[in-house]
């Protein structure tokens, strides 16, 4: 897969509004978070300001290990989308982190042959722009 | 209250266009319209309801419609929730008719998203706070029903050869439906050597593109009793939405559990009841996954319930007779022509490809992606 870092970077920037800029800001330092809520304790992931059990706003974040299984995946060969179309195969997939619940990314150092439901996988920040730093996993070492 | 019987689609008209780079989006809808409203004896002078989604309309998008038709309807619903919005608003037109907000509703459509030739499916998000969780990691339409269909190959050990068997059936139907895109036969191992588009899913396991557009005229059981074609009744309705539930879901659990469990029980009728559905099949795997989901098998029996030619407009469940959108048209969104094909084979218009004695039909429409967020609506249809 090319590296984008050496290039200019194509693919599509997240909005970070300000909800969600802390979360953003931790994966600038290399650190992954979800959110407990700290009334009833339901997980949650991506974060939002309010549990979506009870609606409390009182929130825990909860540093993660970076370790999950892949939940499920795909290997798309086809996105003319900027950025993407040059770096065709690309893996999407939903990753069950140890926390206990899924965060969408894409799975990297695995060739789409090497992928498989199940298989370990560790977070790896991938710092693409200077304000945006992206999770992605990469098979487990 | 029960909605069941009170109000009926009185007309329908699909668009024949498959590719239309002389027309209007809006153009397309109001030729569509007219046919509607010729099928059923009415005049737009009658319409006093308006329903619509369409590529890039916003909900604010029905007053330009307005605007271009010079209609001042008593009733808007402009409900987008993806492929599946036409499908709610004939839901939410009989509930509307049954309250008395409207006498007669026009849903309508009409896209040139082939003719256009922008990229597409690449997905951009919706605009909202979702995305910036997305859209980095390139999720395309295709993708996002791949990943559903990883994961069940992976439960339940479908094949792609099963998944393929619904490509196959819908392009028998297709060679039925003279206005169908494609109309030559295909086989399982034609699927297979397309190419893959995002695995596990290839080519020929994703609908087409096509320019296109309906419409259909709905009104109370009292009025639709002296027009010109048998009234065709809607019994049930349902519609939900599924989502990532805050990184907790299961992937395998689509809206049209939710959907079809309330339309059957507000229709008060049984599956076995059902003699043809139309489900939206975006993808071979939306086919499978929705079967299941609606109770017509069991969680995982899908690969199988689907071979066999079970399918088939002369199988024991046929469905998406016209050939769906992996055959006939795909303008993007694709639940208008599920509610005219079935009202089609309930009024026995349907010649060579009619299923026999077919007294209630089940629509169900997919909108968005099944891997992210999506829509499910349900009708169930009688002409009894």
């Amino acid at each position: 897969m090319a590296d984008q870092k050496e290039k200019k970077y194509l693919k599509p920037l997240p909005v970070i509004d300000e909800e969600m800029r802390p979360w953003w800001e931790a994966l600038q330092r290399h650190e992954l978070y979800v959110q407990k809520c700290r009334d009833c304790g339901d997980l949650r992931y991506h974060p939002r300001a309010q549990c979506t059990n009870c609606l409390s706003p009182r929130t825990e974040w909860v540093r993660c290990s970076g370790r999950g299984k892949v939940y499920t995946f795909t290997a798309t060969y086809q996105n003319q989308g900027a950025g993407f179309r040059e770096s065709l195969p690309y893996i999407m997939a939903w990753v069950e982190l140890e926390e206990g619940v899924k965060i969408l990314t894409n799975l990297v150092e695995c060739r789409p042959e090497e992928a498989k439901i199940g298989m370990p996988v560790e977070v790896v920040y991938e710092d693409v722009t200077p304000q945006v730093t992206l999770a992605k996993f990469r098979p487990a070492r | 209250m029960s909605l069941s019987r009170k109000a009926c689609l009185a007309g329908v008209y699909e668009h024949p266009t498959r590719f239309a780079p002389d027309k209007s989006m809006f153009q397309i809808a109001a030729e569509s319209i007219r046919g509607a409203l010729d099928d059923c004896g009415l005049t737009i002078k009658d319409v006093d309801g308006l329903a619509m989604a369409g590529i890039g309309m916003s909900g604010m998008g029905i007053m330009g419609f307005c605007d271009y038709m010079n209609l001042n309807p008593n009733y808007v619903d402009s409900t987008s929730i993806g492929g599946s919005s036409f499908v709610a608003h004939t839901a939410h037109a009989a509930a509307a008719i049954a309250a008395g907000l409207c006498e007669v509703c026009v849903v309508a459509f009409g896209s040139t998203i082939a003719s256009y030739r922008g990229p597409m499916g690449a997905s951009g998000g919706g605009g909202d706070s979702c995305d910036q969780f997305e859209i980095p990691f390139g999720p395309t339409t295709v993708g996002a029903y791949a990943m559903v269909a990883q994961r069940h190959m992976h439960e339940y050990g479908t094949t792609p050869e099963q998944l393929a068997e619904v490509a196959v059936t819908m392009r028998l139907h297709g060679s039925m439906n003279p206005v169908a895109k494609y109309r030559n036969p295909i086989t399982v191992e034609d699927v297979l050597a397309s190419r893959v588009i995002s695995s596990p899913l290839h080519l020929l396991d994703c609908c087409i593109i096509s320019d296109g557009g309906g419409a259909l005229v709905i009104t109370s059981a009292e009025r639709a009793r002296n027009l010109k074609k048998n009234p065709v009744y809607i019994l049930g309705t349902g519609e939900a939405v599924r989502h990532a539930a805050r990184g907790q879901r299961d992937f395998l659990d689509i809206a049209a559990a939710q959907s079809g469990k309330l339309a059957f029980e507000r229709a008060g009728v049984r599956h076995a009841d059902i003699d043809m559905a139309m489900i939206y099949d975006s993808f071979t795997i939306t086919v499978v996954s929705t079967l299941e989901n609606l109770g017509f098998c069991k969680p995982g029996e899908g690969g199988a319930f689907v071979s066999g030619g079970r399918l088939r407009f002369d199988g024991e469940f046929p469905i998406n007779t016209d050939g769906g959108g992996l055959s006939s048209n795909h303008p993007m969104m694709r639940g208008m022509f599920l509610v005219i094909e079935a009202t089609k084979q309930l009024r026995a218009e349907c010649g060579p490809r009619q299923v026999k004695d077919c007294k209630i039909a089940l629509v169900h429409g997919t909108g968005g992606s099944l891997g992210l967020r999506h829509s499910g609506a349900t009708l169930i249809l009688s002409n009894q």
